[in-house]
């Protein structure tokens, strides 16, 4: 078994408000940041598996994300394994 | 035979007291579970009360879910136990799936903690059916993910089954077509973000929430068996 | 240097030789930086605060334990306290805001008492500034994200806004708890007996919260040692509150205290202090969050959410158990000796700090610093109070209605769960908050109230004045008021005119007190409220706690009946014009002289409002504004306009004079309330009837509907501009 380290970065899925990401970009122009758009505000979960290779470490980290770390009716999820 | 209720207490559930009370007071045998158990007592209606089940961490509800309770609570509904998530069990109801939708943060990224006013939009079911449709009734709402969302096939559904049980007169948190509480297509699975246990006192502000809990109880097979 | 830098002085670091016949070891000089803080020890405030009253007849336990115990009814206590969290709060507002609330749920949970409603007293800057948005933003998150999930409702409070607070805000907290079953002591007694540390584990939090610890005599270790922000975890509070009532419920906890500033050096030498025992404690038994900590940063640790408890030995498997089921870490880390020594002992059993209880807990430093009443007060007092003829009236009364100081503060309360727990009879918006208590008829008015400028013009004046203040808040319900916890807000005591400041106030709250039968029964002193040498108004707030005799007898502030009599109770002194919210909001001047308030016609005010009650149809003290604010507001709440027949003249509209009240009653209920008043004295007259939909002042009129307006949107508009942390 290895231990392989991984970030899970869960974000509204696109089309779902995002008021959080929209509050952000219309606070920005007023402290002088113009130009700023497509803000959109989620989660960066780092976590550390033990696997036997990289695949079985990414597979069982995306059955996380479906089960718990992300909600599937309003978000979507992006794995990264290193 | 007096109705049995059954509040469910997750670590972090905050608002069980006050369902037990309530219910207590309108005359039923309430008892609490504590998550960990594996199997519900003898109950006629289960309830998931509002609070911060394991501190909202991750997402509200997330974790509550996979509690050792949640598959009983799931049998006890499978077989059309009377199933009722108030506020944070209502979020608890959807990240399990045994109601449709997810709670967002509020549109305006507060916590809300206010009176508002529900339209009952389905008085057939048997958490609204001492209400007639139409009824306006008066009832806190304490959140700050309340916001409901669901695909628009899934809210095609809701609509065509009457599912959708209660609505906001005027919608406090961008919940999509102003939906307060919603129930399964058997209408023994219901979920609202209101707490109408903390409406059934005139000393506390409004009644009216007693009228669902009033509803609850007399549907209660307990009672409904009774000679 | 090493005792500079943890901000004792040579004199008492001299004293703590004396006292050991020793030189200290590094972790005893950190144990007494933080025993002998201003903070923990008191030690400017002390010798003042002896001459409050503490002793009456419902008064249980005064200062000194974790919070006030008052008997409220027959066999039934509550425990009440203030604590502030200004500094913090400044730092990082939402975790700042947020400790401050877990710290004094603590206290309360200390005494044996569930937690049952909080009040927020928060005082900031300019709304016109950025960074004082972001602090509001910041700070009400914080209490609401931790007050709402530990599932106690906050009640009330207030919100001021000054210049004076822009770099020092202030955030005052004030709980209030039933005793669940057992009234709880902090007292390690019984040498053998296990002592138990529940709770979150322990990091390098807030380490010099208490003193000043980031130097560079301790930075001789590669890793870092920086003081980080305590961050609240209001899910671990909530759990620590559920398994300590169940562990005292169970009868299986002997000593019990809190861990807030000072860490845990502080529960392990009062606890043995006050039981006169000593106690050993074994470091490698603490659970910690990070690895290598010095022993001197597990001793003055300010880890949130942390209780310590002395437990017999029979009952310690028990006791885990119970902390386990709710999901808490909780292990023994000491045992009850006998003699009077704290002994600190690492991993290897070497001793690392062997000191008696009692210097640590009672023998620090008491200080009489030099006071004198500042020159500038003379100038200050003498100058033009703003009371000029404001050129248009009606214009003048929305302006001040539109202070953010008077206006609707519904966008600071609806973020706060106010209704948890079934009780909350009157909540935010009114004078005090009135909470039925837990599965029981008894109901207690509760209120937090402070006045910044009149005790910068007039320390014991004002003081006087905010006990007065406090006091009418409750007997508006119908309460009768029975004791005081009390919040020193105050700059540097080193400098004479702050510490005169202070003598000034204490002495005014002192005399109030004694004066209206309200004990004091603990609370907080938060000296050095300054910043760039500016110090904050002094800014005494004063808790005030009443009981009903029923929860459905409360009177309410809103107008609620059409053709109701409006009476003006009390006396208006046209020349009250003095630090008075019309003079700051229309003149922007804050001078002269506050109102000064008849101790004698408070108390005969209060009398009467409690023995009328019943006959009131609403009830509500003059403050902020006057009169013409007063009704304002009740109307505003009624929904319901008045017609009244007032001078047009600003003087009496706006003056600030105390001790005054506005009731409505149904008119066959006029005459009793008129000559209870004149039986007591109390100067009385009928100033209109309710109802309508405007506010028919006499010289001017507004409509309902815009006053409302004006009220509703000033705090939010100014709040909805951008805000910048730094």
């Amino acid at each position: 078994m290895t231990k392989f380290d991984a970030v899970v970065n869960v974000l509204l899925k696109p089309g779902i408000s995002d008021p959080q990401g929209q509050t952000i970009e219309r606070a920005l122009p007023a402290l002088g940041y113009e130009g700023v758009q497509g803000v959109r505000v989620g989660k960066h979960i780092e976590l550390s598996v033990e696997a036997s290779s990289e695949e079985e470490a990414y597979a069982r980290i995306q059955e996380m994300c479906e089960r718990l770390l992300a909600n599937p009716v309003i978000e979507s999820y992006e794995v990264t394994v290193s | 035979m007096n109705p049995r209720v059954g509040v469910v207490v997750f670590p972090g559930s905050n608002c069980d007291l006050d369902a037990q009370k309530a219910f207590r007071d309108l005359g039923a045998d309430v008892v609490s579970v504590w998550h960990d158990e594996e199997t519900l007592p003898e109950v006629d209606v289960v309830v998931l009360p509002g609070g911060f089940a394991h501190g909202d961490y991750l997402r509200t509800g997330a974790i509550a879910r996979f509690s050792p309770i949640m598959d009983a609570v799931r049998s006890f509904a499978d077989a059309g136990g009377l199933l009722i998530g108030i506020c944070n069990g209502f979020q608890i109801l959807c990240e399990a799936g045994l109601l449709p939708g997810a709670l967002r943060k509020n549109a305006g990224l507060k916590f809300l903690c206010k009176w508002v006013d529900l339209r009952v939009e389905n008085a057939s079911t048997p958490f609204t059916n001492a209400a007639s449709p139409g009824d306006v009734l008066r009832i806190p709402i304490n959140h700050f993910e309340g916001n409901w969302y669901a695909e628009p096939d899934v809210l095609d559904e809701l609509k065509a089954n009457d599912q959708i049980v209660l609505r906001y007169v005027d919608n406090p948190n961008g919940s999509l077509d102003d939906v307060a509480g919603i129930c399964n297509p058997e209408r023994n699975v219901f979920g609202l973000m209101p707490h109408p246990e903390r409406a059934c006192e005139a000393l506390l502000g409004s009644t009216d929430g007693a009228v669902i809990l009033r509803s609850i109880l007399a549907s209660s097979p307990s009672l409904v068996s009774a000679p | 240097m090493i005792h500079r830098d943890l901000g004792l002085t040579d004199e008492e670091y001299k004293a703590i030789q004396d006292r050991l016949g020793r030189d200290p070891s590094y972790t005893e000089l950190a144990m007494y930086s933080v025993m002998w803080s201003e903070h923990c020890s008191y030690k400017s405030s002390r010798v003042h605060l002896r001459n409050l009253p503490t002793e009456g007849p419902h008064i249980l336990v005064g200062p000194g334990e974790g919070a006030g115990i008052i008997e409220v009814a027959p066999g039934k206590a509550v425990a009440f306290k203030i604590e502030s969290h200004n500094h913090p709060s400044f730092v990082e507002p939402v975790n700042g805001a947020a400790t401050g609330v877990g710290g004094i749920v603590r206290d309360i949970l200390s005494m044996g008492a569930r937690p049952i409603a909080l009040l927020d007293s928060l005082r900031f800057g300019p709304l016109d500034e950025a960074r004082t948005r972001y602090l509001v933003d910041g700070v009400v998150h914080g209490i609401s994200s931790y007050g709402n999930s530990i599932g106690v409702p906050t009640v009330g409070g207030e919100v001021v806004f000054e210049d004076c607070y822009a770099e020092n805000p202030l955030v005052n907290v004030a709980c209030l708890g039933v005793i669940d079953t057992k009234l709880m002591n902090g007292k390690a007694t019984g040498p053998g007996n296990a002592v138990i540390l529940i709770g979150s584990s322990t990091g390098r939090d807030g380490i010099g919260g208490a003193s000043v610890l980031a130097s560079a005599e301790f930075d001789d270790e590669s890793h870092e040692k920086r003081p980080s922000v305590q961050v609240g975890d209001p899910f671990t509070e909530k759990l620590l509150i559920e398994a300590c009532l169940e562990l005292i419920r169970e009868d299986l906890l002997v000593g019990f205290q809190d861990l807030g500033a000072g860490g845990i050096s502080c529960p392990i030498s009062e606890m043995t202090a006050k039981a006169g025992t000593g106690m050993t404690v074994r470091l490698d038994a603490v659970h910690l969050r990070e690895p290598q900590m010095e022993p001197f940063e597990i001793m003055i640790s300010e880890s949130q959410e942390r209780m310590m408890a002395v437990v017999e030995p029979g009952n310690v498997q028990r006791v885990l158990d119970i902390c386990k089921k709710w999901g808490l870490h909780a292990g023994v880390v000491g045992r009850v000796d006998d003699g009077d020594a704290v002994k600190v002992v690492d991993g290897a059993g070497e001793t690392i700090a062997d000191v008696p209880a009692v210097s640590l807990a009672d023998e620090g430093p008491v200080y009489e610093r030099p006071y004198e009443r500042p020159g500038w007060i003379d100038e200050i007092q003498a100058a033009d109070p703003g009371d000029k003829e404001p050129p248009d009236l009606a214009q003048a009364f929305l302006d001040v209605l539109a202070s953010p100081n008077v206006a609707d503060k519904s966008w600071v309360w609806e973020q706060y769960d106010h209704m948890i727990f079934l009780g909350t009879v009157q909540g935010p918006g009114g004078d005090a908050a009135v909470i039925r208590l837990p599965d029981s008829d008894v109901a207690v008015a509760i209120t937090a109230d402070g006045h910044g400028r009149y005790c910068y013009l007039d320390p014991y004046e004002g003081a006087r004045s905010a006990v007065v203040e406090a006091a009418l808040n409750v007997a508006c319900t119908g309460a009768r008021p029975l004791a005081v916890t009390n919040c020193l807000n105050f700059g540097n005591p080193e400098k004479p005119d702050v510490m005169w400041q202070f003598a000034q106030a204490v002495e005014g709250i002192g005399d109030a007190c004694k004066a209206l039968g309200t004990p004091v029964t603990g609370g907080n002193v938060s000296f050095y409220n300054e910043t760039s040498g500016r110090p904050i108004f002094p800014t005494p707030v004063i808790g005030m706690i009443g009981v009903l005799d029923r929860p459905d007898a409360a009177v309410g502030s809103a107008l609620s009946g059409d053709g109701d009599v409006l009476l003006l109770l009390g006396d208006t002194d046209p020349a009250d014009l003095g630090g008075s919210e019309f003079a700051s909001r229309v003149h922007g001047v804050i001078a002269g002289r506050p109102p000064k308030v008849d101790l004698a016609d408070a108390r005969d005010m209060i009398d009467l409002l409690v023995e009328v009650a019943g006959s009131l149809s609403s009830a509500h003290d003059c403050s902020h504004g006057g009169v013409a604010i007063s009704l304002a507001e009740s109307a505003i709440a009624g929904g319901r306009g008045f017609d009244c027949d007032l001078p047009a003249d600003h003087r009496f509209l706006f003056s600030e004079s105390p001790a005054r009240v506005v009731v409505s009653c149904a008119p066959d209920n006029a005459r009793q309330v008129a000559e209870a008043a004149e039986k007591r004295g109390v100067t009385v007259q009928q100033i209109g009837t309710v109802g309508g939909t405007e506010l028919r002042f006499g010289g001017f009129t507004v409509s309902l509907e815009n006053a409302k307006h004006v009220a509703a949107h000033s705090l939010a508009d100014a709040l909805a501009g951008p805000t910048i942390a730094s």
